[in-house]
Order: C-alpha cells, then structure tokens, then sequence
C-alpha cells in the first residue's frame, strides 16, 4: 500500500472515475488551470483537458445549479465549493433543486451530482469561512450527506459517491488534506451507509465523523495509557444514510457513549444520534449519553485561541471519565 | 383590433409563412386547451373541494407557450417556473396527468407529490415546473451546458417571468451563458406584474428588461407576445442563434395575466391594476381572439368552426376533471418513495444504511 496524502487520495479517486466514465465532469472555482485552491485537484486539467475539468466564476449559485441541471440530462458534475461554507448562496439551488427535483417529478428526474469540497473550523479565517453544514444538510431528505476522516476513506467513498444516482454532499477537511495514509494499489469502494470501526474497545463507544473521528481515536489511546480505559471508536463516514446497526450494536456492548463532533450542538449530527441512542438502546445504557461538540459561538479567529473552540482529546477524556 | 393594420406582419416571416393549415388550426387548437383546461381548473379550485395550495393560471398568455414550443426539435429543452400549466400542455403533456396533479392523485405527471408548480415530463424534454422565482435560470444553463458537452445541435428555452429578472442567480447565470457559449435561450415573459407589485415599482428601467444582458455581451430583443406569429419569429431567431453559434439570448416578450398571480391574490382587480386595463387586454389584445381574426381572414376557419374547437377543449378539460375524480390519491407509503434513486430502485446503495429518521 502506498502511503499518500487525503489530497492526493481524493485526486485519484477523480482521475479514475473520470477515465471510466465519459459524464463525469469536475467544475468549481480554481479547480483546473490553478490545480485547485487546495491542489485536490492539481494535474488533472493538464491530464484531461477543458472538457473534463472546468474554471467556474464565482458564482456557486449559477454553477451548481448548471452541474444540477446537466444531471438532469444524463452528466455526473463533480462541483468543487472551495469552502463548505459558500454553500449559502447556493442554499436554493441544492435544497430546493437538487434535492427536491426527484420527489417533485414523481421519480421521473435524477440528479446524480457531488458536491464537495471542505467543511472544517480550525483554520483561524472567521466564522463566515468555519461552518460544518453536515446537519444543514442531512436535515433535507434526498440529500446524501458523506465526511472522510482519513486518505483511505476520502478515496473510497468518493468513489462511491460520483456513482451514487443520488446527489451526494461532501465534507472534507482543510486540515486533513495534508495528512498521510495508506491507500491500496488496486480499486476499491467503500459504501455510502457503512460506518467504520476505527478502534474497538469494550468500556465505551466513541462516535464521531471526519476530523472529530481522528480527535476520538487520540482520546481513545490516551484513556488507554493513563486510565486504563478501553474506548470503541466509531467513524459514521456516513451521515446520511446513516449506519445505524453498528452504532447501536456498539453501544448495547459498552453500554456507555460519548459523542464527538466538530458541528454546534444544536441540532447537530450528534443530537440526531444522541436522540437515536435513547429511543433505541436506552435499557442498555448505564450512563447519560454525552456529547463533545463546538462551543456555542460562532467560530472565533483569535488563533490561539481557536483550538480551545472545537472538540480536543482533553475534551473527550473528561467528559469520558464523567462516566466510567 | 384589426391584425391587417399592424406595423408589421409576421405571417409572412419564414417559420410562419411555411406552416400548413393544419398546423396553424394545432395553435389555435393550442392555445384553447391551455384556456379550457385551466378555467375547469379555476372551477375546481374555487368548490375548495379537491385542490389544495396555488394556482397561478396562465389564461392570457397562451401565445407564448405555445408558439415558442411549436418550435422545439428533439434536442430542444423547455424549463419554467410555477406558472408552469400552458407549458406543460404545450410540450404534450396531457390534460388527464396534469389534471389529476392539481387533485393531488397518485395518476398525476408527478404522482400528486408536486402539485401546481411542479409539472414534469422529460421524455418530452420538460424539465419543470419551479417554484422559487428565478430558481430554474440556473437549471436552464444547466440544460444548455448538458446539450453542448454531449455535442447535440439544440436549445434550452428558459421561461422567467418580469419579477424574476430581479434575482441574482439570473445574472449569474447570464454571465455563464455568455462565458461558456452556452446555448440557453431566456424567455421573459414580461405580463407586467410581479405579484401585486408593477413593474414600475420593481424595475429601475422600465421600457424594457431584456436589455440588461447587455452587460454579459448577450443577444437580447423584444417582442409583441400576443401575436403567436410574432412570437414564433422572435423565438426561431434566438433557436438558431443557439443551434448555429451556441449563444445564449434574451428574448422578452410582453404579455398579459388576466388572472391574479395565483387564484389567492384579490388584489388583482382593482387593486393594484384597473379593472380596465384588464377589459382591455380581453378585448383587444387576446392572443385566441386575435389568432381566431387571423385565420378567419386568412380563409382558414369559420367561426363555426372556431367554436367547435373550442368546445372540444372544453369537453377534454371537463373530461380530465372526471378522471382526476375518478383517480386514486397516493397511498401512504408513497411518501418515501421518489426520494432517494438508490432507495427505490433497491440497490445495494439503497439497502445500506438508514435513510429515513421518522421512526
């Protein structure tokens, strides 16, 4: 296996879904001539040309809603948001076209499209540039909602994702893109649905997504070395479909669980899931649920002062330790 | 209004003047099942019996429709937005499936889950039927970078009303149009009103709104909208603008509502427009009317037979209320299905994890 960055995985997983299908397009702001704002998609334009991968203006709405548009006539855009949080003036566009077109036209329209591009606080660029909009997103049925956590996993469900006859939304992570992992030789896929066992344990379930997945996992080994604690870690990798069975399995084991999640709590991911927790398992629990979440404020700049605003391993232990 | 006085005759132009008298009577017959489909619609709707929400009614504008869709060949695209009735019928679609959307029944074009503004046919390449004002100019870019990238000789008319010219997507996507040559053809229908709010107070500039793709460099013209023969002119220039250079054009064409923006806003008459100015668009410049003068004049139609065709729209409208009647609603469980492609069709996407979180 070679060892490669979440970039790079991601830019694989284009080149080779754009090699074997002849509809599938990359469009966004900076995405060709640029090699991308983040180079996710660095070399892909010299590789295949105007057709294939395309500069857009800065006009999320205009090009979002054009690559929903081409869906409908058979194309599969890949639609690159330089932030997840420009998403908003195209908010029309994806909640009420691509996610709707479907249901309002009785099944007869598809909108086979991606979205994507990352969706991260920690960057120290303000709260406008800041918002994890998984839950805003999940929250519209027909809408698929996806977040990678590692280079293994972005290759995978992004592979998956550009097949998906669903439009699927996402997330990656400005943090991540540099982080290194091992990625296989041969094809693969991971399924949209499948939630990953990052680490398993038997004293308490750990559930996050994305970069809150890895915080978990650094949690998970600290709990082990200084408090003899054994934590499963549970990475959803899909929001929306969710993989309920083994979140549930999970918990009706250790009977305890903690939630990690770099969206705001109101609402977010793992409010649906805290929710879920008590409906479905609430005999097997033998604590509260808890939740690790970001503060409730909009992202602050301050840069020494950001990190203290999302989810930490210190977070995670103390919270943790409150119940076991 | 006598048609010979006019400025200029666009009979004589060489979409129309090739036309055969069968094809003009499919116009006019056209522009009637449009009428008569939505005034038993109307009639429907005001028992408050058997539909629910809006009904933004199209009478008055028919010419429209139905001219520019007269027009499409195979890989020409329609895309509109909520006052969506005459296009559908235009393209094809028929009155039992439209109809039966409006009772909200499961034989409804979309199963009864869209409703009024949402209507859909894309084996006959309409793509709706949108509700968000100017939500659709992007989708009808969409269509037109569809038709290029596959390399297809053809179209995507993109219907907008005068308020949505407001929106900014509109412009975004004007800019797009013109960057990529992409060949979308935007079709103001200018009928004055968006909602109860004129034109006048709504539009810096108001003699004319197709100007503004001045500023993206796009081809833009304006037209009479009650004559169906102008209106075909108008729109086979933009077509061919779009099918030979791939460019996008505005095309706006001035039209009257005789109703109110939707069947809810009793503003409309003698509110923020006069009861006679609406009299006098009946009178004068009714497209049915004055298309019924033409053809009367041309030789072409009796008023005998005028009423006959009217009648037959009429007796098809009341015959699609009796199969909407007759049609079963949706069964409860159709609520989750048309959500998710994957989900309904069972795949293994479909069948892997939870997609619905009502339980």
């Amino acid at each position: 296996m070679a060892l490669i960055e979440y970039r790079d995985a991601l830019n694989q997983a284009f080149a080779e879904e754009i090699e074997r299908d002849s509809n599938v397009v990359l469009m966004g702001e900076e995405v060709a001539q640029y090699d991308g704002a983040y180079k996710v998609t660095r070399g892909l334009w010299k590789q295949f040309g105007d057709k294939r991968v395309v500069d857009t203006p800065i006009s999320e709405a205009a090009f979002i809603g054009m690559g929903i548009g081409a869906s409908m006539l058979g194309l599969r855009p890949v639609i690159e948001l330089m932030f997840w949080s420009f998403c908003t003036v195209a908010y029309d566009q994806i909640v009420n076209n691509a996610a709707q077109i479907r249901y309002m036209s009785g099944g007869l329209i598809n909108c086979p499209i991606v979205i994507r591009g990352p969706a991260n606080g920690g960057t120290n660029v303000g709260a406008t540039h800041s918002h994890t909009p998984e839950n805003w997103l999940a929250n519209i049925p027909g809408l698929k909602v996806v977040s990678a956590a590692t280079p293994y996993d972005a290759k995978g469900l992004m592979k998956t994702a550009i097949r998906d006859n669903d439009p699927v939304m996402f997330m990656e992570n400005t943090l991540l893109y540099g982080e290194k992992g091992e990625v296989p030789e041969e094809e693969y896929l991971i399924p949209l649905g499948k939630a990953d066992i990052k680490k398993e344990g038997k004293d308490v379930t750990l559930i996050a997504h994305g970069r809150a997945a890895l915080t978990a996992l650094k949690a998970a080994e600290l709990l082990a070395a200084e408090h003899d604690i054994d934590a499963e870690v549970i990475d959803l990798r899909s929001i929306r479909p969710l993989d309920e069975e083994t979140i549930l399995a999970s918990v009706r084991k250790t009977h305890r669980a903690v939630l990690v999640d770099e969206n705001k709590p109101f609402c977010g991911v793992s409010a649906q899931i805290a929710a879920m927790l008590q409906e479905k398992v609430f005999d097997d629990l033998d604590a509260p649920v808890l939740r690790v979440t970001s503060l409730d404020a909009p992202a602050i700049y301050s840069p020494k002062v950001e990190p203290k605003q999302l989810p930490r391993p210190q977070d995670v232990i103390a919270k943790v330790l409150s119940v076991c | 209004m006598d048609t010979a006085v006019k400025a200029k005759d666009y009979a004589s132009a060489p979409i129309n003047s090739k036309l055969s008298k069968e094809q003009k009577l499919d116009l006019l017959r056209g522009m009637l099942r449009i009428r008569r489909f939505e005034q038993e619609a109307l009639s429907e709707y005001t028992k408050g019996k058997n539909m629910g929400g809006f009904l933004h009614l199209y009478i008055g504008q028919e010419s429209v429709a139905i001219g520019a869709c007269s027009l499409m060949g195979d890989n020409d695209h329609v895309i509109t937005a909520y006052r969506c009735h005459g296009h559908a019928l235009a393209v094809g679609m028929a009155m039992n499936e439209c109809m039966a959307e409006l009772f909200g029944k499961a034989t409804g074009c979309s199963k009864g889950k869209g409703g009024s503004m949402h209507f859909f046919a894309p084996d006959k390449n309409f793509w709706g039927g949108h509700g968000i004002v100017g939500g659709q100019t992007p989708l009808g870019l969409g269509l037109a970078y569809g038709l290029k990238y596959k390399g297809l000789k053809g179209a995507a008319l993109c219907f907008l009303g005068d308020g949505a010219v407001n929106q900014g997507c509109f412009y975004e996507s004007l800019n797009m149009a013109s960057l990529f040559e992409l060949p979308v053809v935007y079709i103001i229908e200018n009928n004055k009103y968006s909602m109860g709010t004129s034109l006048e107070r709504s539009s810096v500039v108001k003699d004319c709104l197709a100007q503004r793709g001045e500023a993206f460099l796009v081809d833009w013209a304006q037209a009479g909208g009650e004559d169906i023969y102008e209106v075909r002119a108008a729109v086979q220039t933009a077509i061919e603008r779009a099918h030979n250079s791939s460019k996008p054009t505005i095309l706006e064409l001035d039209t009257y509502r005789y109703y109110g923006h939707s069947v809810a806003d009793a503003k409309h008459k003698g509110g923020y427009r006069s009861n006679d100015e609406i009299e006098i668009y009946k009178k004068d410049h009714d497209p049915i009317q004055l298309f019924k003068r033409r053809l009367i004049a041309e030789g072409l139609l009796t008023e005998e037979e005028f009423e006959k065709l009217s009648d037959d729209a009429k007796a098809e409208a009341k015959a699609s209320v009796q199969y909407a009647e007759d049609s079963p609603l949706p069964e409860d469980g159709a609520i989750f299905e048309d959500v998710y492609f994957e989900v309904d069709r069972q795949t293994e996407a479909g069948r892997t994890g939870k997609h619905f979180f009502h339980d």
